[in-house]
């Protein structure tokens, strides 16, 4: 990044201290799937009957859930799951539509054809429907998890990145190229593809909230992470049956987590907007 | 009129699509139907007589054929949970699943357009900035988590809802079905202590669906008032003296309702999948749950029949805003 988009960029978070804030929650994000294994205080997985359902206190501060694990601890942990499994799908989706959204919008005809139509079938489940078809139909795994996710994201990479690539089609630089004698992917990939990134940097992490979403919706009906893996989504789900007598935090905490990091993204990816493409500005 | 015509042919290549989809991925993927079906214990020789008698020793292409034939005869399959045919299932259900969706739909639009309209009139106002926020955090919103928010606020803590338990008191008897839909089976017999029985269950998860479809239509209807108030007809219309009433909602809410509209189609999507979500939550008795439930029994005739009629609520439901839109939009007949 040159001088001037750091400046630009240090202008945004200056000038919106939302995306500052977004900014923060992230890194403590990022440090939580690295370092959150090792700096809990308890085994998340170890059960302590005598302290079931326990409400929050200074020794467990998210309270125990029903079979005495501390829930702090499980939240924590469960980030790496979750954000690997969301940073997982989006880094996929991002090699394979984004490609597809290039070659696409550079060469057109029949490629951009069949690229379109495996797109539009995507597109003619209702998204959350497909992912669930998919997670059931291969199997009921976290690589699966990934894959559904990033197939239900991926006419959205293919429709961003092909009509970038088609406003810089004909652009300056692409001609300069093919004079210089670069073949057609190596201007693609040379040329065009490092030029649309940021525009797909804020893409993907736009996605990353919706992908985070959808594995956690699909953990919550029972398919993908399986209990007793702490993650957000089954801890809700196990959580849900003791809303009805009044045990809240089993499933606000971990709930509450999940918002927290969709919340995070949302904005992250608003910010990156801004300092990108100045122009979309809401 | 060809026109519609010619729409209503464009919806037969998504269609085909999901056939084909649905077909790939219960026959062709990995997850051997007959070994499945035998269940564990089985022998090999009794996993081969029932591939064949499921017809799975035959090339893909027969399959496809008996498997597109079976479902123009309306046969979903049977699901081994409830031991009856998957449609007969499927369509006891459905009514329930279409209530609660729509409902959802109606209480977030009447929420998101007045919002979005206010928002772009008085813009840079108090319901500006809340109307930002209201985006911004309504789609970060996990709609499950909602559900349980406020599932935990109106029973437990107020006590104003009743418990999350279905369509109606385990004690109450359904109105004799008509339209399926409880509210309007109920107001025709005039039963109005069902209806108020059904609304009181109904209310929590259609507001739960409601918010979340919120979101994206606020966004949309801010963003295309906002467009349409800067557009030189209304300069002409406020210059010709109208009041700001008839110039806002007669003049320039029409046209701006058309990128709302569409944006609809997105919001099913959204909304068909949250449904499922909100489904398992308040232990609604519509497909969602349905599919649910033969998720975790692994009954794989449900939820094949499930995507299929998802899918193809999805195509009409596009089909319904697209004439919608004709309808409100005289440029769009002649596309």
């Amino acid at each position: 990044m040159s001088d001037t988009a750091l400046g630009h960029a240090r202008h945004v978070v200056t000038e919106n201290p939302v995306t500052g804030f977004a900014l923060a929650l992230f890194i403590l994000f990022v440090l939580a799937a690295i370092f959150g294994p090792s700096l809990v205080p308890y085994d998340p997985l170890a059960s302590d009957t005598a302290n079931a359902l326990q409400a929050p206190s200074g020794q467990h501060w998210f309270g125990t859930d029903q079979i005495g694990r501390d829930i702090f601890s499980r939240v924590v942990v469960a980030t790496r799951l979750d954000l690997g499994i969301a940073a997982a799908s989006v880094a996929l989706v991002f090699a394979f539509g984004g490609f597809a959204g290039l070659v696409s919008g550079f060469f057109g005809g029949w490629v951009d054809q069949v690229i379109g139509r495996v797109s539009d079938t995507i597109m003619a489940f209702p998204l959350f429907v497909l992912a669930m078809a998919i997670v059931a139909a291969l199997g009921n795994t976290v690589p699966n998890i990934v894959l559904a996710t990033g197939i239900i994201n991926f006419p959205l990479y293919v429709r961003v990145a092909r009509a970038e690539t088609v406003q810089r089609r004909e652009a300056g630089f692409v001609d300069a190229a093919r004079i210089a004698g670069h073949r057609d992917m190596g201007v693609l990939l040379g040329q065009v593809a490092p030029n649309i990134m940021p525009i797909m940097v804020v893409q993907m992490s736009l996605t990353m909230g919706y992908a985070i979403l959808n594995a956690a919706g699909l953990s919550f009906i029972g398919l993908g992470v399986r209990a007793p893996t702490p993650e957000w989504g089954i801890m809700v789900a196990e959580g849900a049956s003791f809303i009805v007598s009044g045990e809240w935090w089993v499933a606000l905490f971990p709930g509450a987590m999940l918002m927290t990091a969709v919340f995070c993204f949302n904005l992250l990816g608003d910010g990156l907007r801004d300092i990108v493409d100045p122009r979309r500005r809401t | 009129m060809r026109g519609l015509l010619l729409r209503l042919a464009g919806s037969l290549p998504a269609l085909v699509a999901v056939i084909i989809v649905t077909f790939v991925l219960t026959r062709v993927l990995p997850g051997d139907t007959a070994t499945y079906f035998a269940g564990p214990t089985a022998s090999a020789e009794s996993i081969a007589q029932i591939r064949a008698e499921l017809g799975l020793d035959r090339p893909l292409p027969e399959q496809f054929w008996s498997y597109v034939q079976a479902l123009v005869h309306g046969d979903l399959g049977m699901s081994l949970t409830t031991g009856q045919p998957v449609l007969t299932d499927i369509l006891a259900r459905l009514p329930a699943s279409a209530e609660l969706t729509l409902c959802g739909l109606l209480i977030g639009m009447a929420i998101a357009i007045p919002l979005g309209i206010i928002a772009a009139v008085r813009q840079g106002s108090l319901a500006d900035h809340a109307c930002r926020v209201i985006v911004t955090a309504g789609v970060s919103l996990p709609v499950f988590f909602t559900g349980l928010l406020l599932v935990y606020v109106f029973y437990f803590l107020l006590g104003w809802s009743p418990a999350p338990l279905g369509r109606l008191d385990a004690f109450a008897s359904p109105p004799p079905a008509v339209t399926g839909f409880y509210l309007i089976d109920a107001a025709l017999i005039g039963d109005w202590e069902t209806w108020r029985g059904a609304a009181a269950q109904l209310i929590l998860p259609a507001v739960t669906l409601g918010l979340f479809a919120l979101a994206p239509i606020a966004r949309i209807t801010r963003a295309s008032m906002l467009a349409v108030l800067g557009a030189e007809f209304i300069r002409t219309a406020r210059a010709s003296g109208l009041s700001s009433r008839t110039l806002i909602l007669t003049y320039a809410l029409r046209n701006a309702l058309l990128p709302v509209v569409t944006t609809l189609g997105m919001v099913f999507s959204f909304l068909l999948g949250a449904n499922v979500l909100v489904e398992k939550v308040f232990a609604w008795p519509g497909i969602g749950s349905y599919a649910v439930e033969a998720l975790i029994a692994s009954d794989g005739a449900p939820v094949q029949g499930f995507v299929l009629t998802m899918a193809i609520l999805y195509i009409l439901l596009n089909l319904a805003i697209d004439l919608v839109n004709r309808a409100l939009d005289p440029r769009a007949r002649h596309t």
